[in-house]
C-alpha cells in the first residue's frame, strides 16, 4: 500500500491513505493560526504555552523518497518537510501566500516579473546567512538552467532569475504568469549544495536529523529560526504502515499526533485525545468520459448531477461529514472558491425528464470504475451507482487495481465514469486544480471540451492582476458546472489526534503538517 | 587445500551466475523504474535527465559490468528511491537481520540439544511419543504462520509486544529484543524440530555401536557413555546441519519479518521489488547468496577435517 504514497505527484494527487472513512465537523472554519497564535485552538486560551518537549507523530507510509525538496515526489515527504525548507513565500493556513524568505515582494504591471527583498538575518540550519546567491542559486536550480530541464515542469515559464543588488532578487517569466508567485515556495538552498550529498539544510523552524528507511524521521528544534520559534524541541516522525497499528500505537502511548485517520480510527481516541476535524484538500468526483456516447449529451450528464444526493452520500460514507462541492476547487482555498454547491439539487423527476428529453427514457449502460485501494471511493462508487439506478440509468461498478486503473482510465480514458480525488499537489494555485479540464491538456481525462473554458481558463492564466485571475477562475468553475463536465461530490474530512495537553495543531489547505505551532500546555 | 580452492571455484561462479540471473529477471519484468520516482505527471526531458543521472541509459552489458565493478569494490550504487547509497541504506537493516538471525540461531541450540538428548535417553516412552508427534507437527508448519499465531497470541491478546510496531537497538535495547524474540522464535521452532530429530536419531544409532556395548561391558553406566562418548560422535552430523541452518535462518526471516514488521533487509527487499529499486534488490539478494553459498562452503570444508574419507574421493 505504501507504494501509493509515490504516485501522488505533480498534477495527479489522489487520496493517500487508503480508508478515509471521515465525517468532518466545523473545524476548519476557524483555524488557528500557525506560530503566530499558537493557543487558538478550541478551549485553551487560558492555558500556558510550554517551550520544549518531545513529541512522535505516527505516519502511514514510508517516505520512500528523495528528500531533496527539489526533486520529491511523494506528498507524505512534502507534508514532512514543510517543517524544515522555506521558499521566498510560503502559505498560510487561509490559503495566502506569505513572506517567508523573502520579507517583501512586487508584482510587476505586466506580472512577468517578480521582484523580492530578502528578509534580514534569515539563517540556514547550518549557521550561514541567506544570500542572494543562494536564493538565485535555488531557483536555477529548479528552472534546470544548467541542464536544461526543469525539475519542476511549471518552472519552463521562468526566463530569468538574477541578483541585482545585495538583497534584491529579481525573477522573470516568459509570459505573464501571477500565479507564479505559489510556485515560489520551492525550497531555498544554500548555494551549490546538493541535498543529496551535502545533507538537508533549509530555513525552516525545525532542522533536518536523521532518516532510518521504514523506521522514522527525526527533526529537531532550529533556535536561530527568523521567525516564532518552534516550541517543540524535537519530533520524530515514526512509519507505522498497519493502520491497525498505528490506532494502538497511539493507544499505548508511543505517538502522539496523527494526521488522516478514518471514522473508524478515530473510535475509543477519545478519552486520550483530541480529535481535530479539517478536510483533505481534494476534489472528490465522478469523473464522467465526455466522449462516451450517452454523456456527449450535456442534458445526460446534467440528468446524472440532478440524480445523485450528496447529502446523502456524505451520510453513507462518512457519517454526515465532509464539505459537498459543485465545481473543481474545494472550499479551504479560499481565494479561489466559487459556491456552486447547490447548483444542481437532488432532483430525480428533473433527471428523469432530461433523460426522456435527451432520447434515453429507459437510461443506459454505465460502468463506474473505482480503483480498489481507495476504499472510501469505492464506498461512494456504491451509492452512487444506487442513485443512478433510481433515475432508470443501467449502473454497475468495476473495481480494478491501481495499475490498471491508471493505464485504463487516467492514460487510456476508457471509461465510462470513475470516482476519485484530485488535490492541487504542493502549490496554492487554481491552476493545479483546473489546469486538466483545458480542450487539449494531455490529462484531460474527462475529454471535456469547451472553447469557452478554454478562452476563459487562459485569460485567468495569462491575467496580469490577482482580482481579474480570480474572478476569471471563479468563471472557469462556473463553466465545469453548468456545462455539468463531471458530477463533483465533495471535499472528505481529515480527522486529526492530538494528545491532550498538546495544543496548536493547525489545517492547511494543502497537503502539509505545520508542527511550529504545536506546544504542550501547562 | 585443492579441494578448498574448488570449492571457493565454484562459490564465485556461482555468484557471478545469480547475479547476472537477477539483473536479467528486471529487465524482464515491464516496469519503468523512472515512473515510480517522478510519480504521475513529468516530462520526457526530465525523465530522459533522470535515465541519465542514474546509468539507465547505456546499453544492458555495459550496465552490469559497470554495477558487478561497483559490487566487487564494495559499491553497491545509490538507492533510486531513496537516493542514498545502498550501503548506507542496507548498514542498520544487515544489524536488525543480523541480530534476529542470531537470536533465532541460539534458540534453535538452546531448544534442539536438551530435547533431542532427553528424548534419545528415554526413547520409546510415552514422553519421546508425544514429542515424536509434536515434532512432526512443528517442522511441517510454516514459520510465516507460526509468526501469524504468535502476533495473536503474545501481541494482541497478551499484549507483550505492540503488533507492527518495532523500537530500535538505539531507542532501548530491551525492547529491541523482545521485538525480535518473538519473530526468531517463529523461525526457530521448525529448525529446531528437525534438528531434535537428526539429534535424536544420530544418538540412538549411536548407541547401538559396538563402541558402546564394550563401554558397557567395562562398567560404565548409560549416562556416562551417553555424554562421554556417545554424544561427541553423534554431533558431527548436527553441527554440519546446523551451519546450513544459519543460512537458511537468514533466508527465512524475509518472510517473517514482513510478518512482524521488522524493518530489515527482508522488508527492505520486498518493498524495493515493488518500487523497482533495483540497486537495492540486487545487492540484498547478492548478500543474502553470498551468505548461504559461503556458509555451505564452510560446512563443506569442516566435515571434510571431521571426516577424512571425504579427503581421500
Amino acid at each position: 500500500m505504501k507504494k501509493f504514497g509515490k504516485i501522488l505527484s505533480l498534477l495527479l494527487a489522489v487520496l493517500m491513505l487508503t480508508a478515509v472513512l471521515c465525517g468532518c465537523g466545523d473545524g476548519k472554519d476557524a483555524p488557528a493560526q500557525p506560530g503566530t497564535e499558537p493557543g487558538a485552538e478550541s478551549g485553551s486560551a487560558a492555558k500556558e504555552p510550554v517551550y520544549g518537549g518531545e513529541i512522535t507523530v505516527g505516519i502511514a507510509q514510508d517516505l520512500d523518497d528523495s528528500l531533496d525538496p527539489h526533486t520529491m515526489a511523494a506528498a507524505g515527504t512534502r507534508e514532512v518537510l514543510f517543517n524544515v525548507f522555506e521558499g521566498l513565500v510560503k502559505p498560510d493556513t487561509d490559503g495566502n501566500l506569505i513572506p517567508a524568505v523573502a520579507s517583501d515582494y512586487v508584482i510587476g504591471d505586466n506580472a512577468d516579473t517578480f521582484t523580492f527583498t530578502l528578509r534580514e538575518g534569515v539563517k540556514f540550519h547550518d549557521g550561514s546567512e541567506v544570500t542572494v546567491g543562494d536564493v538565485v542559486y535555488s531557483i536555477s536550480r529548479v528552472a534546470g538552467f544548467d541542464t536544461g530541464v526543469p525539475l519542476i515542469s511549471t518552472f519552463s515559464a521562468v526566463e530569468s532569475v538574477e541578483a541585482i543588488d545585495e538583497k534584491t532578487v529579481i525573477v522573470k517569466t516568459y509570459e505573464p504568469y501571477i500565479e507564479f508567485l505559489a510556485f515560489l515556495n520551492c525550497a531555498i538552498i544554500p548555494e551549490g549544495s546538493n541535498p543529496a550529498e551535502d545533507g538537508l539544510i533549509g530555513t525552516g523552524p525545525f532542522k533536518f536529523v536523521s532518516r532510518k528507511a521504514q523506521e522514522n524521521l527525526i527533526l529537531e528544534r532550529f533556535d536561530d529560526y527568523w521567525g516564532e520559534k518552534a516550541y517543540l524541541e524535537k519530533v520524530t516522525f515514526k512509519i507505522i504502515e498497519n493502520g491497525d497499528t498505528l490506532v494502538m500505537s497511539l493507544k499505548s502511548g508511543a505517538v502522539d499526533v496523527c494526521a488522516h485517520l478514518t471514522s473508524t480510527q478515530i473510535g475509543g481516541l477519545e478519552t486520550d485525545f483530541n480529535i481535530l476535524e479539517g478536510s483533505m484538500n481534494l476534489v472528490q468526483a465522478l469523473f464522467l468520459n465526455n466522449a462516451y456516447e450517452p454523456l456527449q449529451d450535456i442534458r445526460v450528464r446534467q440528468a446524472l448531477n440532478y440524480a445523485v444526493d450528496r447529502q446523502m452520500i456524505l451520510d453513507f460514507v462518512s457519517e454526515g461529514k465532509g464539505f459537498i462541492v459543485g465545481s473543481n476547487m474545494y472550499p479551504a482555498f479560499a481565494k479561489y472558491y466559487e459556491d456552486l454547491s447547490d447548483y444542481y439539487s437532488y432532483d430525480v423527476a428533473k433527471a428523469k425528464s432530461l433523460l426522456a428529453d435527451a432520447g434515453y427514457p429507459n437510461g443506459f449502460d454505465f460502468v463506474i470504475t473505482v480503483p480498489s485501494n481507495y476504499p472510501f471511493h469505492v464506498d461512494t462508487a456504491q451509492v452512487v451507482a444506487e442513485q443512478l439506478k433510481a433515475v432508470g440509468i443501467n449502473c454497475t461498478i468495476d473495481t480494478v487495481e491501481w495499475g490498471t486503473w491508471y493505464d485504463e482510465v487516467y492514460k487510456g480514458r476508457n471509461y465510462h465514469g470513475t470516482i476519485l480525488g484530485f488535490d492541487a499537489s504542493g502549490a496554492m494555485t487554481a491552476q493545479s486544480l483546473l489546469a486538466r479540464y483545458e480542450s487539449t491538456h494531455s490529462k484531460n481525462m474527462s475529454n471535456y471540451v469547451s472553447e469557452r473554458y478554454d478562452e476563459t481558463y487562459n485569460a485567468a492564466l495569462y491575467a496580469t492582476s490577482e482580482e481579474e485571475q480570480i474572478a476569471l477562475y471563479k468563471q472557469a468553475q462556473r463553466i465545469l458546472t453548468e456545462d455539468a463536465s463531471n458530477v463533483y461530490l465533495q471535499d472528505p474530512c481529515d480527522f486529526v489526534a492530538v494528545r491532550k495537553g498538546l495544543e496548536g495543531y493547525v489545517f492547511y489547505p494543502i497537503y502539509v503538517m505545520d508542527l511550529a505551532g504545536v506546544h504542550f500546555v501547562e | 587445500m585443492r579441494y578448498i580452492l574448488k570449492k571457493a571455484g565454484v562459490m564465485i561462479v556461482t555468484l557471478l551466475i545469480i547475479s547476472l540471473l537477477a539483473f536479467l529477471a528486471f529487465e524482464i519484468i515491464p516496469a519503468d523504474p523512472v515512473d515510480t520516482i517522478l510519480g504521475t505527471d513529468y516530462t520526457e526531458e526530465r525523465a530522459e535527465a533522470l535515465r541519465e543521472e542514474l546509468g539507465l541509459n547505456v546499453p544492458l552489458p555495459q550496465r552490469y559490468l559497470n554495477w558487478l565493478k561497483g559490487f566487487f569494490i564494495g559499491d553497491l550504487g545509490i538507492s533510486y528511491g531513496y537516493r542514498i547509497s545502498v550501503n548506507e541504506l542496507l548498514e542498520g537493516k544487515v544489524f536488525v537481520t543480523a541480530c534476529l538471525s542470531a537470536i533465532a540461531f541460539v534458540l534453535v541450540i538452546i531448544i534442539s540439544i536438551p530435547v533431542g538428548i532427553f528424548l534419545a535417553r528415554f526413547r520409546g516412552g510415552i514422553i519421546d511419543r508425544v514429542f515424536s508427534v509434536l515434532n512432526q507437527i512443528t517442522m511441517s508448519v510454516p514459520p510465516f504462520f507460526i509468526g501469524i499465531l504468535f502476533t495473536s497470541i503474545f501481541g494482541l491478546a497478551m499484549k507483550l509486544f505492540i503488533v507492527g510496531d518495532f523500537v530500535s537497538f538505539d531507542e532501548d535495547p530491551s525492547k529491541f529484543f523482545v521485538y525480535l524474540f518473538f519473530a526468531a522464535l517463529a523461525i526457530a521452532l521448525p529448525k529446531s524440530a528437525m534438528t531434535v530429530k537428526l539429534l535424536r536419531s544420530s544418538i540412538i544409532n549411536e548407541m547401538g555401536e559396538d563402541y558402546v556395548r564394550t563401554a558397557r561391558a567395562r562398567g560404565n553406566t548409560s549416562s556416562g557413555i551417553l555424554w562421554r562418548h556417545v554424544l561427541r560422535n553423534s554431533m558431527l552430523p548436527v553441527i554440519t546441519f546446523l551451519a546450513v541452518t544459519l543460512a537458511d535462518i537468514v533466508a527465512g526471516s524475509i518472510i517473517i519479518e514482513q510478518v512482524f514488521t521488522i524493518p530489515g533487509i527482508g522488508r527492505m527487499l520486498i518493498m524495493s521489488i515493488g518500487n523497482r529499486d533495483y540497486p537495492v534488490v540486487l545487492s540484498i539478494i547478492m548478500l543474502i547468496s553470498a551468505l548461504v553459498l559461503f556458509v555451505n562452503f564452510l560446512a563443506d570444508v569442516v566435515y571434510q577435517y571431521i571426516d577424512p574419507r571425504i579427503r581421500l574421493q
